[in-house]
């Protein structure tokens, strides 16, 4: 089945103010950068963005916060960014921190059907003020609610015009969770092939999943901490 | 005393043969340097790998691997790459073995205080409390004190919670605790550090019993 559009303008048609929108990626290994552009092009505003980071100042959904173009960001880490910081302070931006494994899992929950999911994380904390708690054998869990997402943006490392998707290395992260998670699921890939190409037991992510694929340019990739050791 | 180096070689020692162990940022990181070499351990990281190795050389940095501090790292022969979901489902499934990380208060019965210090920037739990929530073995990593010499180590944490009930052991600059019912037990002193500056520096209740040794790392 065709899942292919000519660019990134096409994939993001439909995009507008006020959606709540998924973007994958771990700091910025495995952001869609394609995707982050354009939408700082389409200069959309009060967008919810639900990503687990919230990029640097000038990369990532840095970009976004720049532009005053978020509201609300779900997140579980947003260190390494001043304008954040600032933005959040200042009450401008909205932001709902939950743990990283609950991101993810409500993604998946998204992704799966589940309307809400029972997690041990933040009981007897902040996290879950306010929220249904229940005892399953002796352990308390919290009450989670899966996420509603208009768009999900994903990076992949292959994928072909059916949107089959393999990812690569760390850069894979939260990306196959979100995929099928919001109303449509955007992928930009490093490489886009033919179908048939890729050899199906090595696919992480089938196409049924996604609804938009694009062959993305220009990759930077940039590298928050890069730590080596010297070669001698 | 102790200096973070010590502190990771001691907890090096807690590191079991056919371990899975995850490792926080700042002076958990630094265990994997000292974990003997005739046992076989996994380093999982949660942003999607085990079987994490060390730093690339030089020029042999590849920006798609990274572990969960943003750092370029290597994986080992045996290694495995995942998604989100499925790496907090090692956590929350405790199939890791063993959790490592840091903490700027924990309390006698055992909650952790990690993430926030309210009035100043709040960076986020990142996958803290998903690992204090449902690890069995997790040791806490810290000095004893903080920067103004006040104890870490309290009756009641101060700072918003990451979990509760949930340290089993802290290996801080001047000794190795073990949380039990009635609070913090002296298990080792640092070499040169008596009781009584242990004392002095645990604001909870610190059981004592017997002659306590001093620590061989």
């Amino acid at each position: 089945m065709n899942k292919k559009v000519n660019n990134v303008v096409e994939a993001l048609n439909g995009v507008q103010d006020g959606m709540t929108l998924m973007l994958g990626g771990f700091g910025l290994c495995g952001i869609p950068e394609n995707a982050i552009s354009q939408l700082v092009k389409l200069q959309v505003s009060d967008l919810t963005c639900i990503s687990n980071n919230a990029g640097i100042d000038d990369f990532g959904l840095g970009l976004l916060l720049k532009g005053k173009q978020i509201k609300k960001m779900i997140a579980s880490y947003v260190g390494e960014n001043n304008e954040f910081e600032k933005q959040m302070l200042s009450g401008e931006l909205q932001v709902d921190l939950i743990p990283q494994g609950t991101l993810a899992e409500l993604c998946r929950a998204a992704q799966s059907g589940f309307p809400a999911i029972y997690t041990p994380a933040g009981y007897g904390t902040e996290v879950a003020k306010g929220k249904e708690t229940r005892e399953f054998e002796g352990k308390m869990y919290v009450l989670e609610h899966a996420f509603k997402a208009d768009f999900g943006f994903i990076k992949a490392w292959k994928g072909d015009t059916s949107g089959n998707l393999i990812f690569k290395g760390t850069a894979r992260n939260f990306n196959p969770n979100m995929c099928g998670a919001a109303k449509i699921t955007v992928v930009e890939v490093e490489e886009l092939v033919q179908v048939g190409e890729l050899d199906p037991n090595q696919i992480h992510i089938p196409g049924i999943f996604v609804q938009r694929i694009f062959q993305g340019t220009d990759y930077e990739k940039r590298i928050e901490q890069r730590t080596t050791i010297p070669k001698n | 005393m102790l200096d973070k180096t010590g502190i990771a070689k001691r907890i090096a020692k807690e590191v079991k043969d056919g371990y899975y162990v995850n490792l926080g940022i700042g002076i958990p990181t630094l265990v994997a340097n000292f974990v003997r070499e005739d046992i076989e351990v996994e380093f999982q990281s949660e942003n999607g790998v085990l079987g994490m190795g060390p730093f690339p050389f030089e020029g042999e940095e590849d920006a798609d691997i990274i572990n969960a501090g943003k750092q370029t790292i290597t994986t080992l022969d045996g290694a495995s790459f995942f998604d989100s979901a499925l790496s907090f489902s090692m956590i929350r499934g405790k199939h890791v073995d063993l959790t490592i990380l840091g903490a700027m208060e924990v309390s006698q019965n055992g909650d952790i205080a990690n993430w926030k210090i309210p009035g100043k920037m709040v960076k986020g739990m990142g996958g803290a409390m998903d690992l204090v929530a449902s690890a069995e073995n997790i040791i806490v990593a810290m000095m004893h004190t903080n920067k103004a010499g006040e104890s870490k180590l309290l009756k009641k944490c101060s700072l918003p919670l990451t979990g509760v009930n949930c340290v089993k052991k802290i290996v801080t600059n001047l000794a190795l605790l073990e949380i039990t019912e009635n609070g913090f037990k002296l298990l080792e002193r640092a070499k040169g550090v008596s009781i009584d500056e242990i004392k002095a520096a645990t604001e909870g209740n610190l059981i004592v019993e017997g002659d306590i040794p001093e620590m061989n790392i």
